[in-house]
């Protein structure tokens, strides 16, 4: 049991920064991506991820993988397409999923071709797929930094983005707290992306956001409850997957995401809340 | 100060320069009760929607009685709630205490009598934890009643409260409606029923797109002003000339 589950943290300081950056990202990602999905932006969390690589990109044709350049340029990139997204959005006929899907296909196809007019077939795997197991200190103090700033900034934002799901009428008619709040959101989408693709590459950064938080879903009928659940589902994926890549010999930040999935279908079949199984066999009615 | 609650001075509300309200002037009373009636399309939600702020006149000017912009309470038409958000009762009334308690205030213990108070005022103690998703449509509107309460607005805007609801709950809402006048407050409700006006509210505004009749109750409702409501046109004409009307 030890050898199975501790052995490679106490062993390996790889795996125990890995170990702590995932840990630290599930924190602020977990909450990120329940929000995420409560206000219907489940693919916005994707299209962001995506756009933020044009940016990493033209940070690392300047710098090479350096941690700072890469992070101004993801934000920036992150920044922008959200904004521009919004703007198509309100100005054009267009809805927003579609400019959202126009905006990611552009900027993934942009990226990658920015990442290997310099860099090797190598460099464009850690930029799309993340370095989980080389996390440096000044990356877990970036995560660590972006996670705090995250449980702040939403724990004050909590009242205008939960009264701005469930009823924009009302929120609109005593506040007009409203619009800053989705601001200041968006900011932290982008903010948590760019921490995730450190460790886990811009394809693959929003996946522990949206499968703890879909799998939430299933085991919570209200919003403190999905996030505690999205959280600590996010945390034990991330303690998991390591652990998987570690004794099966395969990439780490997939198998993050691999076992993040399988708690989300295991949630889907097993949730109490709508899961598969308790709808299909819910027992006997009963009197009232 | 003047014994308005709203003012209207020439007021055209409307979308894409195309008017729903023409030419609106009046007054509504404080602390009275106003029932707006008139055919769909008529532009009964849109000048609630002018009142709220939610819309810009295209011409002309609301007046709101000093400090009354934040002291309103606005009950729209029934389909603005996501039924599917994972929010229970409690949460949904508690939303009212809003405007006491604002971004960052603490709801304390005074607070949630209060919450509770309400809840049971609008007959739905034993429901607080029940999910919103899981209310019928007259269980529904009692809560957004209950959260109208808690707001404690000098200023009531119903936007059709008793469509689709049935005898009992209507009745049982309509006595807050009744309370809500006792404490004089200002009731303004986008009504279809017209026993419940004639029943409830001393004051009505008929339009349909242009303001009708508007007074007492009985002088509105005479059968040559229905007739001259119901021959509306739901005009869209695409060559409309610029209004001149002064």
């Amino acid at each position: 049991m030890y050898e199975l589950l501790a052995a490679p943290f106490v062993e390996f300081d790889f795996m125990r920064r890995a170990l702590f950056g995932g840990i630290a990202l599930a924190l602020g990602a977990g909450p990120i991506g329940v929000f995420l999905m409560l206000r219907g932006m489940s693919l916005t969390g994707d299209a962001m991820a995506h756009a933020i690589l044009p940016g990493a990109a033209i940070g690392f044709l300047i710098a090479g993988l350096s941690l700072p350049a890469m992070t101004i340029g993801g934000l920036t990139a992150g920044v922008v397409v959200a904004i521009l997204a919004g703007l198509v959005t309100r100005y054009t006929a267009l809805k927003e999923d579609a400019s959202l899907a126009a905006f990611y296909l552009l900027s993934l196809a942009l990226g990658v071709t920015i990442v290997s007019l310099r860099g090797s077939n190598i460099d464009l795997m850690h930029v799309l797929f993340g370095t989980v197991l080389a996390l440096d200190d000044a990356a877990l103090i970036l995560i660590t930094s972006i996670a705090s700033i995250t449980l702040a900034a939403l724990a004050l934002l909590y009242r205008p983005l939960v009264m701005e799901c469930v009823d924009p009428v009302f929120l609109r008619s005593v506040s007009r707290a409203g619009g800053p709040a989705h601001l200041i959101f968006l900011g932290l989408v982008v903010l948590n992306l760019v921490g995730g693709f450190h460790a886990l590459g811009t394809l693959l950064a929003v996946g522990l956001m949206m499968l703890p938080a879909a799998a939430s879903r299933f085991w919570s009928p209200d919003v403190t409850g999905m996030i505690l659940i999205a959280t600590a589902i996010g945390m034990v994926s991330s303690a998991g997957g390591l652990l998987m890549s570690y004794h099966a010999a395969l990439p780490a930040g997939p198998a993050i995401i691999l076992v993040a999935g399988m708690a989300y279908i295991g949630s889907l079949f097993f949730g109490r809340e709508g899961g598969l199984i308790y709808r299909l066999v819910p027992g006997r009615h009963l009197e009232a | 100060m003047s014994r308005a609650a709203i003012r209207f001075d020439n007021v055209t509300l409307g979308y894409d320069r195309r008017p729903a309200v023409h030419h609106l002037d009046g007054e509504v009373a404080k602390g009275s009760l106003t029932a707006i009636i008139g055919p769909n399309g008529a532009g009964k939600s849109t000048l609630l929607k002018g009142v709220v702020g939610a819309l810009q006149p295209l011409s002309g000017k609301i007046g709101l009685a000093e400090g009354a912009r934040s002291r309103i309470a606005y009950l729209p038409q029934a389909a603005e709630v996501d039924r599917t958000f994972p929010l229970n009762v409690y949460d949904l009334v508690a939303m009212g205490m809003w405007s006491a308690r604002g971004l960052f205030g603490a709801i304390g213990r005074a607070d949630r009598a209060r919450i509770e108070e309400a809840i049971a005022a609008v007959g739905l103690a034993g429901f607080e934890r029940r999910p919103i998703g899981t209310l019928s449509g007259g269980q529904m509107q009692r809560s957004l009643f209950a959260r109208l309460l808690l707001q404690d607005a000098s200023l009531i805007l119903l936007d059709e409260p008793f469509t689709a609801i049935d005898e009992k709950t209507t009745a049982d809402l309509l006595n807050l409606v009744r309370r809500w006048r006792d404490e004089e407050r200002t009731v303004v409700a986008v009504l279809h029923d017209l026993d419940i006006v004639r029943r409830v509210f001393p004051q009505t505004l008929l339009i349909a797109r242009e303001p009708i009749a508007w007074g007492e109750t009985d002088s509105v409702l005479r059968p040559e002003n229905l007739l001259r409501a119901r021959r509306m046109i739901e005009a869209n004409d695409p060559f409309a000339l610029v209004c001149d009307r002064a």
